[in-house]
Formats: structure tokens, C-alpha cells, sequence
């Protein structure tokens, strides 16, 4: 379909309704107020339901072309639709796992639908991204929400702490990604990401410049990702942030900066792939080995998902790795889409996990210590066995999910040749799945302290229920997400 | 070939179901539902089963009742079930088993009694399914699902040391089968994109990849059978598991890995199985050896079965490697499949012997006991067929296995089957002794002297358990004659070089 066709600025329609919808919610929740709060609610999950559907119209329409607009800066493409789905499930996912929890803190308020909305609003502008600048223009609209969300909770001394921690190293992380791309711009003259692509494979930017721009940009991206040894911030922000902001921050920002990661690495570097390739290896060992041998002093289990979290994502890297082997593009499709299903797939999972934990937690209550599962299986058999989906899921045992995304990178990993690599890792998958076997060993193994009742709202028991039985069931039929994800990598990038 | 119906997957699946129906029963207070329903469950896997047997052809290597369809279509991994002569008998073994589980555990497991008997049917039906895999890939899944309920059983309704053996089982069985799924990812590159074990039995390889190879299936199915000196979870996770946890772990667990050795190593890497038979040799005969030794100075009745576990399996993995003209000699590898089944009725006998005695009296010290055939003479009885079994006296299963061994050692080198043959003392040694002291003698205490004869729930799986170890002894024509044709292949197949 060409352009003529379609209304101007039509693969933008999901960003422009959530904006409009955004501004909405943030006014009629003024006159609402808190008695009549559950209409805002109401609209925030119908604005998430009618952006899904505007991304399902805009990929039906486009029909598997890619479609630019606002002059090629902004791009939809698969790949930017089957994220932008994910985003929003993990977003409304979060809304009903912190319902309660927030209520109880007084958190329920007008500020928090709006910078949800406009966080997720930045994630959906990087995950289009097609120019460096829009692209900055996007993280900086999620970061700066993520950072005030932190800190909502302002007589907590502990999220002020994490809020002004994340906004100082975000900050900084944000500046070396600026600098890395002016030196992409000083090199080649554009800010277009298909024009780089075009003018690095050309040849003629200057290679040193490029590669001191490359280092850069790498830097930024791994803060983002949070991997070793960018990932200082990730156990203090997840350990201080509320529960409920946690969750938010654990699970759709990773999406967009996998988005991010492809945009800037595959859209626009891939002619630097071998430099950037090298540098992701280092990356993802340490990221493993950090991330898993650190993760079994914990005793805070947002502190230890905040270990996994950068050890999973360093598993993820190993992927995006792989893809161009010998200057070749053969196998890409099959890396790019393995990082992509990962990702997804640990979205879900921890999304699932953090929720356990927000079910647990009561007024003046974070269930946030490892102890605090104690005896889960005597207190709830259901819910322990759902948490018991979501460690094993997370530890890569088959018949979650889990084991069909480390399947899928370790299967691109060797095919790239990186057959040690794959050894490393899977090493440390084992060391990785003793911290979640001793979360199953809590909760199944031991007596419970606390035997006070778990009675969660009925929206968060379905919800929940749903997720667990979702990593099950996509352990056991892997193939249509499986599937999804690489139809996205390869209409997206024409590898076929 | 497809089958009319699928006795496989209902072999799989049905134990399954039921064991979710089971879980579905919920708390204590429904034990009196969960208990039966775990039975029917049981014994409905284990009827679904006999079919396999009844319509199983014993002329053919082929595989039989193939079940095929396409499953991960992105990684080409299909769901292909099938099975030889080698997998029929274990199918068969596992669901026999899982019914005197469920028997034996009847009215001794008291907490949480759906989760266990659910977490048994489910094991019950993934077992199933690694034996009854041809792909890679779904034998990889049901191979390591069946961590999750053994740690689960372990964990939950072991003894005092339970949370230790638990995380030692899950720890070293995972690391063995992570560097067996990097081996498989390369065969599947190898192979072109597929993941068929049977299209992984002709790729070429040279030797250096089929040794590289070789070991990191051998970390996965070395760590399960186990071979010294990967032993040590073993002991441990029997000691602490529930009897019936024991009587799974020793009858049908262990058996995975020798089944991977038969199944994966020797067809795939027929060469660097040549090559390293020596090494295979010498560590089975350690086993067979030094495990020996050890067994016989446990003071812990489970402990000295869990040790014999290991020297028998020793058999079996001594069976597998010894090589004759560039191929592997039937009649080991026959009396090893023949000791493997054996093994199971034994060791799940002797298991649920010790727990017979350790229900009443809540120990399982060798010197707490003594004169027990006093007071329960028809128990004693039971238990001296088994040990008998167990230290391989000629008319009981036992026997079979390890004299065709020995034959096929004899033939292959005389010194190894003498070493082999003197292991056998020791095993009616460590047996015997342990017998005399916990039954025969007089009454030791007064604990001993007020114990009750068995009760009718555990003749049943007693006498189920003499029958077969009795029938296996004195007429092992059905088994063998059941995997004869698969071996017979199966070395044919090892003779040719992939070089």
C-alpha cells in the first residue's frame, strides 16, 4: 500500500490517541476525584484496550509493509506493532497487579494514571523510532515519568533515594548517548537512522569517529538495558521503588529498550556490527556473571529479580549478538527474533513474579524479603504454585517458557559459532537456578511465620491465574509467539 | 507408519490429567477423594499401557506405535513418539511401578496428600514420554520437567535433611542436561535444522566433535545413572526422599540416564564410544567395585540400598561399552537391559521393604532393628526373596542380568569379567549381612518385639513385586525376546563409523 493512500500520519494513530487520551484522563480526574476514581481507572484501561486495537488496525492495514511518516522519523513497521502489544499488555497488567496496593498507600491517584500513560507514550516513540533525535525524544519521555513514579511515594526516604539515583545515572547515561550520536552526526551528516545505515555501509564516514561514536552509544544503551557494568543502578532502584513501581519499571521498559537496541544497533549500526558485536559479548558474560553470582546473596526478592533481571538481559544480548555471522545475514532473522521472544517472554514472567510479590504485600506491608515466602504452599497452594511457574519460567526449566527462549538464543548462539559462549552460559544458568529453586524451597519446603490470609481482588486472582497459566501454556504450544516474532524481525528488517 | 490409536500419548497423558485432577482435589480434607482417584489414575496408566505390549511386534527393530506432528515449527521440533523394543519395557516398568507407589504410600503420607500423589502420576507420565520420545528435543523437555516434581517430593516429604538433597539432586542432574542441550543445539545445526534422534544416528561426525560430544552427554546421563564420581546426590536424595520418592528415584530415574546412553550416545557416537570404552570400563568397574565396599560398612539401610543402586547400575553401564569387533556384544547389552528392569522390581522392592519397617518404627538404622522375623515372619519372608534378588542368586530377576554381563565380559576380556564376577560377592555380602542383622538374631528391643506383621494394603505390592522379580528370574523369555530384534540393530547400526 503506498503512501498516497493512507491518511497522513497514519502508523502515528495509536501515539496520537494515547496522547489526546492522556491529557483526558489527566483532566477528568480533577473532577472526578477520588470517589468516583474508578471512572478514571476505567478510562486508562480503555484507552490501552483502543490503542491495541488502533496497532492491530494499523498492522492489518499495512499488511506487513513498513509505513513512515512525519518525513521518515517515525516508522511502523511489525516488528514496532507486535512490541507496542506486549507494551501494553505489561502496562495493563501492572494496573491490575498494584490496584490494591496502591489504594492502601494512597497512590491511587490522578499523577499516576498520566505518567503511566505518558511513560508508556515515550516507549511507544522509542519503539518506532527512525531518527536518532526522535528516538532520545522518547527515552527521555519515559525515563523522566519512571523517575517521578519513583518518587511518588514522597515521605519514603528509600524511593526518594532510588528516584534521585536513577535521575542522576539515568541522566548521565542519557548524555552519553547524546554525545555517542553527535558523533554519529558529525561523521555522516544525518540523523535518520536509514540514511546512517545507508551512509556507513557506503563506507565513506570516517571509521574512528563512527566506532568513538559506537562506544558511546553502547554505553548509553547498556544503562538503559541495565547490563554489567552499566547496571549499578538496577538492585538500589528496584530494592527502593515501591512495590507497584517496581513492577512498572521491571517489566515494559525492557521491551522498549530492546526496541531501542534494534533500532539504534540493527536499523542504524548494522554495518558496524562487528565492532558493536565484540563489545556486547563483554557485555553479556559479565552481565551473566554478575548478575547470577550476586543474585544469591539476597535476601530481598526484589533485590535478587534485580540481579536476574540483569543477568536475563545479558542472556537477551547474547542473541542480539549473533545475528550477523561473517558479514552474513543468513541466520539474523533467527537471532534478532530469539532476543525478541526472550524478552517477551521475561516481560511475562516477571510481570507474574512482581505481581506475587504485590499479592502478598498488605497495608503497611511490602512482602518484598525472600522469608516473606515462607510456607506460600500451606498459606495458598494455588499462588505458590503459580509463583513456582514463574521461578522456573525465570530458571529456564522445560515445560515454561522460559525454556523455549534460552532454547532460541542458545540455538542462534551456537549457529553463530560461539559454541563457549553458550557453555558460559548455560554455567551460569545454573548457578542462576539455584537463587530460584530457593524461592520454590520457601515456599514449598518450609513452615509458614505468617499465616495471616491472602485474599486478593478478584480482577488480580484472574489476572494472575491467566499469567501463570499462560507460561504453562506457552511451554507447552511455544510456536504461535515463536512464530509472531520472527514473521516481526523478518518483515521488518526484509530478511527472508 | 501412524498408529490407529494412540496408546502412547494416553501412556503419556493420562497420568498426567489425572495427576492435575488429583492437585485439583485441594486440601487434606479431600484426601479420601484424592487418594482413590490417585489409584484409578495409576492403574489407568498403567492399563493404557498394556496394549503397547499385547500389540508390540518382537520381529521388527522398527519403531512402533509412531505417533507424529508437528509441534515447534520454527525449530522443526515435531512431536514424534515411538518405540523399540529397549523403550517398551521401561514404559511398561514405570507405569508398574507408579501403581505400587501409589499402594505403598497410602495411609503413610498424611500432609498434603493430593500434591504428592500428583506430583507421582505426573513423573509417572513424563518418564513415559522420555522413553517414549524420537525427537531430541521433547526427550530434553520431559527429561528435565521430571526435576520439578522429584525436587518438589524431595523436598516436601523427605526427612530431616530434605531442603540439602533436594537442591544437591536439582543442582547436579541440571548441569549434566544444560551441557547435553548445547550437544543437541549443535546435532541439530549439524543435521541441517532437525531435531529427529533418528536423523541424529547418521550424521556424520568427525571424532574430536563426537568426544566433545560424547562428554556432555555423558555429564547429563552420568549424573542420572550415576557413575562414580558423580554418585554423591544419589545417597542423599534417597536417604531423605519419602519411600515412595526412593522407590521412583531408584526403579524408573536412574534408568533415564542408562536409557540416554543406549539411546543417544552409542547410536549417535558410535565412534568416540569405541574410543572411550576404556574410560567407560574402568569407571563401571569402580562403581562396581569401590561402591561395593562402601555399601558395606552403612550403618543407614536406605543408604546401603541407595550404594548397591549405584554398583548395580555399574552392570549396566559395563554392559553398554564393551566393544568386540568394532561393535558392541549383544549379550551385554542384553543382560544389561535385562539388569536395568530387574533393578527396578529390586531396589523399588527393597525400598518399599525399609519403609515397611520404618513406618513403624521411624528409623532406618541397621542397629535399631534385629529379630524382626519374629514378630513379622511373612515380612521376613518378602524381604529375604528381594535381598536374595539383590545379590543375584540364580532363580530370582537378579541373576539374569548380571550373568549375561559377566558372559559378555568373560567373552570380551577374561580379567574384566573376573573382576565383575567378584563384585558379585560383595553385592550378596552388603545384602546378606544387612538382612541378618535387621531380621534374623534376637529380638534386638522392645520397639522390635510390639511390631505388626504386614498388613493387607502392603502384601499387595509385595507379592506384586515377588511375582515379578520371581517370573523375570525363572523365565526372562518375554523380556528379551521383546528387545532382542532392537539390539540386534542397535549393534549393527554402532558397527558402522561415522568417520
Amino acid at each position: 500500500m503506498t503512501e498516497n493512500t493512507l491518511p497522513l500520519m497514519f502508523p502515528a494513530y495509536a501515539e496520537i490517541f494515547l496522547l489526546v487520551m492522556a491529557l483526558v484522563v489527566l483532566m477528568a480526574d480533577l473532577f472526578l476525584g477520588a470517589r468516583r476514581r474508578w471512572i478514571t481507572y476505567a478510562l486508562v484501561q480503555a484507552t490501552l484496550v483502543g490503542c491495541a486495537a488502533l496497532t492491530i488496525i494499523i498492522a492489518r492495514t499495512l499488511g506487513g509493509v513498513t509505513g513512515y511518516t512525519f518525513g521518515n522519523m517515525f516508522v511502523g513497521d511489525v516488528l514496532a506493532s507486535v512490541l507496542k502489544l506486549a507494551a501494553y499488555i505489561s502496562v495493563s497488567a501492572c494496573l491490575v497487579y498494584s490496584r490494591r496496593y496502591l489504594e492502601e498507600r494512597g497512590l491511587w491517584t490522578g499523577e499516576y494514571f498520566a505518567l503511566t500513560l505518558f511513560a508508556l507514550l515515550g516507549m511507544m516513540v522509542m519503539i518506532s523510532a527512525n531518527h536518532l533525535l526522535v528516538l532520545y525524544l522518547g527515552l527521555e519521555l519515559m525515563s523522566l515519568c519512571l523517575y517521578a513514579l519513583i518518587a511518588m511515594n514522597r515521605d519514603s526516604s528509600a524511593s526518594t533515594e532510588a528516584a534521585m539515583k536513577y535521575f542522576v545515572l539515568g541522566a548521565m547515561a542519557s548524555g552519553l548517548l547524546l554525545y555517542g550520536m553527535s558523533m554519529l552526526y558529525g561523521s555522516t551528516g544525518t540523523l535518520d537512522l536509514s540514511e546512517l545505515a545507508g551512509l556507513i555501509s557506503r563506507g565513506t564516514a570516517p571509521t574512528v569517529v563512527l566506532v568513538f561514536g559506537l562506544v558511546f552509544v553502547v554505553a548509553g544503551l547498556a544503562f538503559k538495558i541495565g547490563v554489567v557494568p552499566f547496571h549499578m543502578w538496577i538492585p538500589d532502584v528496584y530494592h527502593g521503588a515501591p512495590n507497584a513501581m517496581t513492577i512498572f519499571i521491571g517489566s515494559a521498559p525492557k521491551i522498549s529498550a530492546f526496541a531501542m537496541a534494534m533500532r539504534l544497533l540493527v536499523d542504524g549500526l548494522l554495518s558496524l556490527a562487528i565492532d558493536w558485536q565484540q563489545m556486547l559479548i563483554i557485555l553479556a558474560v559479565l552481565s551473566l556473571a554478575l548478575g547470577n553470582l550476586a543474585a544469591i546473596a539476597q535476601t530481598n526478592i526484589k533485590r535478587m529479580l534485580a540481579y536476574s533481571t540483569i543477568a536475563h538481559m545479558g542472556f537477551m544480548l547474547l542473541a542480539l549478538l549473533s545475528g550477523v555471522i561473517n558479514r552474513n545475514l543468513l541466520s539474523a532473522g533467527a537471532a534478532y527474533s530469539a532476543a525478541m521472544f526472550y524478552v517477551v517472554v521475561y516481560v511475562l514472567t516477571v510481570l507474574g513474579a512482581f505481581g506475587v510479590v504485590l499479592l502478598l504485600s498488605r497495608a503497611g506491608f511490602e512482602a518484598d524479603n525472600l522469608s516473606d515466602f515462607k510456607g506460600l504452599n500451606q498459606r495458598s497452594p494455588w499462588y505458590a504454585l503459580l509463583m513456582l511457574m514463574f521461578m522456573f519460567s525465570l530458571a529456564g526449566i522445560p515445560p515454561t517458557v522460559g525454556f523455549y527462549a534460552k532454547l532460541a538464543v542458545l540455538q542462534a548462539v551456537i549457529t553463530a559459532g560461539h559454541i563457549w559462549l553458550a557453555v558460559v552460559a548455560v554455567i551460569f544458568s545454573l548457578i542462576g537456578a539455584f537463587y530460584y529453586l530457593r524461592v520454590v524451597k520457601l515456599m514449598y519446603f518450609d513452615m509458614p511465620d505468617d499465616a495471616s490470609p491472602i485474599e486478593p481482588a478478584v480482577d488480580m486472582q484472574v489476572l494472575l491465574s491467566a499469567n501463570g497459566v499462560a507460561i504453562l501454556a506457552l511451554g507447552i504450544i511455544p510456536q504461535p509467539l515463536m512464530a509472531l516474532c520472527l514473521y516481526a524481525v523478518e518483515q521488518s528488517y526484509g530478511l527472508r | 507408519m501412524q498408529a490407529a490409536t494412540p496408546w502412547l500419548s494416553l501412556a503419556i497423558w493420562v497420568p498426567i490429567l489425572l495427576g492435575l485432577a488429583v492437585m485439583a482435589t485441594g486440601g487434606d480434607r479431600n484426601a479420601h477423594i484424592a487418594r482413590p482417584l490417585a489409584l484409578a489414575g495409576a492403574i489407568a496408566g498403567f492399563l493404557v499401557t498394556l496394549p503397547l505390549y499385547a500389540g508390540f511386534d518382537v520381529g521388527t527393530a522398527n519403531m512402533q506405535f509412531v505417533e507424529y506432528s508437528p509441534w515447534i515449527e520454527r525449530f522443526n521440533i515435531n512431536y514424534h513418539l515411538g518405540v523399540d523394543g529397549v523403550s517398551l519395557i521401561f514404559v511398561l516398568l514405570n507405569s508398574f511401578v507408579t501403581v505400587l507407589v501409589v499402594v505403598a504410600g497410602w495411609d503413610v503420607i498424611t500432609s498434603r496428600v493430593s500434591q504428592y500423589y500428583s506430583a507421582f502420576l505426573i513423573m509417572s507420565g513424563l518418564m513415559n514420554g522420555v522413553f517414549a520420545s524420537l525427537d531430541a528435543a521433547l526427550f530434553y523437555v520431559f527429561f528435565e520437567a521430571n526435576l520439578i516434581p522429584m525436587y518438589l517430593v524431595i523436598g516436601v516429604w523427605g526427612g530431616p535433611n530434605r531442603v540439602y538433597a533436594a537442591v544437591k539432586f536439582f543442582l547436579y542432574t541440571l548441569l549434566g542436561s544444560l551441557l547435553f542441550l548445547v550437544a543437541l543445539i549443535y546435532l541439530y545445526n549439524k543435521s541441517g535444522g532437525s531435531f529427529e534422534i533418528l536423523d541424529f544416528w547418521t550424521v556424520p561426525l568427525t571424532l574430536d566433535v563426537q568426544k566433545l560430544l560424547f562428554f556432555a552427554f555423558f555429564a547429563a546421563f552420568s549424573v542420572k545413572v550415576p557413575m562414580w564420581p558423580v554418585h554423591t546426590w544419589l545417597p542423599d536424595a534417597h536417604v531423605e526422599a519419602p519411600t515412595g520418592g526412593s522407590a521412583v528415584l531408584a526403579a524408573i530415574m536412574l534408568k533415564l540416564g542408562a536409557y540416554g546412553f543406549i539411546r543417544l550416545s552409542l547410536p549417535i557416537l558410535p565412534d568416540a564410544c569405541m574410543a572411550l570404552s576404556g574410560f567407560m570400563i574402568t569407571l563401571s568397574l569402580i562403581a562396581v567395585v569401590y561402591i561395593g565396599l562402601v555399601a558395606l560398612v552403612q550403618a543407614d539401610m536406605k543408604k546401603l540400598i541407595a550404594y548397591s543402586s549405584i554398583a548395580h547400575m555399574g552392570f549396566v553401564t559395563l554392559g553398554f561399552f564393551m566393544f568386540k569387533d568394532g561393535t558392541l556384544i549383544p549379550i551385554a547389552v542384553e543382560g544389561a537391559l535385562v539388569q536395568m528392569i530387574s533393578h527396578g522390581f529390586v531396589s523399588a522392592a527393597l525400598f518399599l521393604c525399609v519403609g515397611v519397617m520404618y513406618d513403624r518404627m521411624h528409623s532406618r538404622q541397621i542397629a535399631d532393628y534385629g529379630g524382626v522375623v519374629n514378630t513379622m515372619p511373612v515380612f521376613a519372608a518378602f524381604m529375604m526373596l528381594f535381598a536374595m534378588a539383590n545379590a543375584g542368586l540364580p532363580g530370582t530377576s537378579g541373576f539374569v542380568g548380571e550373568f549375561m554381563v559377566i558372559l559378555g565380559a568373560v567373552k570380551f576380556n577374561f580379567w574384566i569379567g573376573f573382576v565383575a564376577a567378584t563384585a558379585l560377592i560383595f553385592g550378596a555380602a552388603y545384602t546378606l549381612w544387612m538382612y541378618k542383622r535387621v531380621i534374623f538374631g534376637d529380638v534386638g528391643n522392645r520397639r522390635v518385639a510390639e511390631l505388626a506383621d504386614v498388613s493387607r494394603r502392603e502384601l499387595v505390592f509385595l507379592v506384586l513385586l515377588a511375582v515379578a522379580v520371581l517370573g523375570m528370574g525363572v523365565y526372562p523369555k518375554p523380556f528379551t525376546d521383546v528387545m532382542q530384534a532392537s539390539i540386534d540393530e542397535l549393534a549393527r547400526h554402532v558397527a558402522i563409523s561415522k568417520l
